[in-house]
């Protein structure tokens, strides 16, 4: 390695530490990323409030709604003394869900025989009417009662007394409580990952043209891959104390579970950060203006990766021309990476062939770049 | 090649799609010449100097700097020379310590030798007492010394100067041009552009850049004495100063007339006009307090050339 990067990898560390904004920008924003988008995406439904028309009004009704309101998924927003009001609290918005216990509720429990309760549940907001659903069959199923006596429907469908033919005995594997963030905060760290890279390299040699710095680096003898190489090792390594900020959110603050190798993430991610600082360098070479690298790079790293990777919406639901765009984005292959160490634990010999296409994508995007850049310098 | 000639350029040209920015200019710099390039504001003076280091390609004509071509030796170019932008090449986050260690580092000076050096540079201009004060926290004349410094750090053969003293106040210009000579007088050629007339005095030879083209190139004194006819001053009242204007660039004899601070520049083919443009003055009314031939400044040089440029 030449003797010329290392002032210039000092240099970029001095300017970095010496502007607090650059350091917040660094440092702080990952995080800061992870924190809202965590709790803000987070399609856990709980705390839903709950109306409770109770006509039965003995202790195994009490105690039935007890049940439910020991946890965290529902509230009692409304208890209610008659169809009327039970009506209102579910149309004003008050409760999302209703609990209607018929009077004759305990003594049918009493005798063995069936004692049916019913839930409305407002469809309007389907994500929320759906996930709500399925906890209250979960909750359901582990009182005592059995789930043919709790009757979920989506508002006032007719009563159905058929009993369930068949007996589901699900088994969620790797995410058991099938908690959001468990699934969310791997693929945020990979968008966070992604734009910080672009965004990073791009401002810093962006920087450069607009200070008239650069002009000063181009007479000098310094090489075109000197000056890469020196603007993007420090890069390399502030994007990998990035990935330490936000493994330590992840485990300590959302309880994702690290269950994979620590090490194989860190090559992983090291791998990754490199194909997305040759974006950035990629779209230095086409802009000299700060404003205009931060857009672009935004614009090319945060929207694929947001949208294209598989982070939000499942790639198998996509249409098949956004599919096949989504080859093209390393987000995708990184999040095969990431979630598997984190969630399933598992290493290489899953993910190997994402790895080798991370890295093809780095390799080319560092030599395209270098070939734009070196046009510049001429 | 002649081994005393740092600069040879011949024919340089450089377009912008169809803008010509430099138009076929050619001179020469010997080594321990300063060699001023004057010219308006977007002339062309900085291309040229861009071209010179390496920065931009020339799209026709020929550049040798330090004996290698600027087009096809661009790294060899930048080995021997020093630049210093017309914006300073300096990191504001970074000490003027700091600023020096970098660019000994790019250039290649590690070790004792380079850090020997990093303090006589720093001496030379005066920076040692600031060496943890950050760049952007310097005065202009400072900076711009430090600017200086930073590009001769690895003792270039060649330097090129783009306005190096733009924005600096007067004393510290001077000091400048202190420095300048000094360096010239050790060898060093030295390339600087300005549009400081005043600053031009100091340069060995001259070349007035107008609109891309070289429109003179010499020595100061031999382009003051090229400047044909006499140059004369008029004075007169303050309010009078633009129906005089008016009277004496109509006036017959005057070949040119121009404002000269508070004063007027006339051109005339000989001192035996001044009886006759005075007395065209007072038949307008006007008192002219004095008329009488000058040495032309360089000022005047430029003005008359570009006249006559603009007027061919």
């Amino acid at each position: 390695m030449s003797s010329r990067i290392w002032p210039i990898m000092r240099k970029e560390f001095l300017e970095i530490w010496r502007d607090p904004r650059n350091l917040g920008f660094v440092l702080v924003m990952p995080v800061l990323m992870l924190l809202l988008y965590g709790y803000g995406i987070s399609s856990d439904v709980k705390w839903v409030p709950l109306a409770v028309y109770d006509r039965d009004g003995r202790s195994p009704a009490r105690e039935l709604v007890r049940r439910f309101t020991s946890t965290e998924y529902f509230v009692v927003t409304a208890q209610v003394g008659s169809l009327r009001e039970f009506r209102r609290a579910i149309d004003t918005g008050q409760a999302k869900v209703g609990l209607v216990i018929p009077e004759d509720f305990s003594q049918n429990l009493a005798a063995g025989r069936p004692a049916p309760i019913q839930f409305v549940v407002d469809g309007s907001d389907s994500n929320t009417a759906s996930i709500a659903v399925g906890n209250i069959a979960a909750i359901g199923k582990s009182t005592e009662l059995t789930p043919r006596d709790l009757r979920p429907q989506i508002l006032v469908a007719p009563k159905l007394e058929t009993p369930v033919p068949i007996e589901l005995r699900t088994w969620v594997w790797y995410n058991p409580e099938l908690k959001s963030s468990n699934f969310l905060i791997p693929g945020l760290t990979a968008v966070i990952l992604m734009m910080l890279a672009a965004m990073l390299t791009s401002l810093t040699v962006a920087r450069e043209w607009e200070r008239g710095t650069m002009e000063g680096l181009i007479a000098s003898p310094l090489r075109p891959h000197e000056l890469m190489i020196g603007k993007i090792l420090p890069y390399v390594v502030i994007g990998l104390v990035d990935v330490v900020f936000i493994l330590l959110v992840a485990v300590f603050l959302f309880r994702v579970p690290m269950r994979g190798s620590l090490t194989l993430l860190m090559i992983s991610s090291t791998i990754f950060l490199l194909g997305g600082l040759g974006i950035g360098l990629f779209i230095s070479a086409a802009t000299k203006s700060v404003q205009v690298a931060f857009q672009l790079s935004t614009l090319a790293t945060m929207l694929p990766a947001l949208l294209l990777s598989g982070f939000f919406y499942p790639i198998e639901n996509m249409p098949p021309i956004l599919q096949a765009i989504t080859y093209l984005v390393p987000a995708r292959y990184f999040l095969v990476v990431i979630r598997g160490i984190f969630l399933k634990g598992v290493g290489l010999a899953v993910f190997w062939k994402e790895l080798v296409f991370l890295s093809v994508f780095a390799v080319f995007m560092l030599v395209a770049s270098s070939a734009k850049f070196r046009k510049r310098l001429e | 090649m002649n081994s005393e000639l740092a600069i040879e350029v011949t024919d340089i040209t450089k377009r912008f799609g169809r803008f010509v920015a430099v138009d076929r200019v050619s001179f020469q710099v010997r080594r321990g010449e300063v060699f001023g390039f004057l010219g308006p504001n977007g002339s062309g003076k900085s291309t040229t100097i861009r071209m010179l280091c390496g920065i931009l390609l020339p799209t026709a004509g020929t550049g040798r700097v330090a004996g290698f071509d600027v087009a096809r030796q661009p790294e060899r170019v930048r080995e021997n020379i020093g630049y210093m932008s017309q914006k300073f090449s300096l990191y504001e986050e970074l000490t003027v310590q700091e600023n020096l260690d970098f660019f000994a580092g790019i250039y290649g000076l590690a070790g004792p030798g380079g850090a020997a050096r990093r303090e006589e540079v720093m001496a030379l201009g005066g920076l040692a007492s600031y060496r943890n004060v950050l760049a952007r926290d310097l005065p202009g004349g400072l900076r711009q010394r430090l600017a200086l410094a930073s590009a001769i750090l690895h003792r270039p053969s060649v330097l090129f100067l783009d306005e190096p003293t733009a924005g600096v106040d007067p004393i510290s210009r001077r000091q400048f041009w202190d420095l300048i000579r000094a360096m010239a007088a050790a060898g060093t050629a030295v390339l600087v552009t300005t549009h400081y007339m005043d600053e031009a005095e100091h340069c060995h030879a001259l070349a007035f850049i107008y609109q891309g083209r070289l429109i003179a190139t010499g020595p100061p004194a031999r382009l003051k004495a090229g400047l044909q006819g006499s140059l004369v001053e008029v004075e007169v009242e303050p309010g009078q100063l633009l129906p005089a204007l008016t009277v004496l660039q109509t006036h017959p004899l005057a070949r040119e007339a121009a404002m000269f601070g508070a004063a007027l520049h006339v051109t005339v083919d000989s001192s035996e006009a001044i009886p006759t443009l005075q007395a065209s003055l007072t038949a307008r009314g006007i008192a002219a307090r004095r008329v009488e031939t000058i040495v032309p400044s360089l000022e005047d040089v430029f003005v008359s050339l570009v006249t006559r440029e603009v007027g061919a």
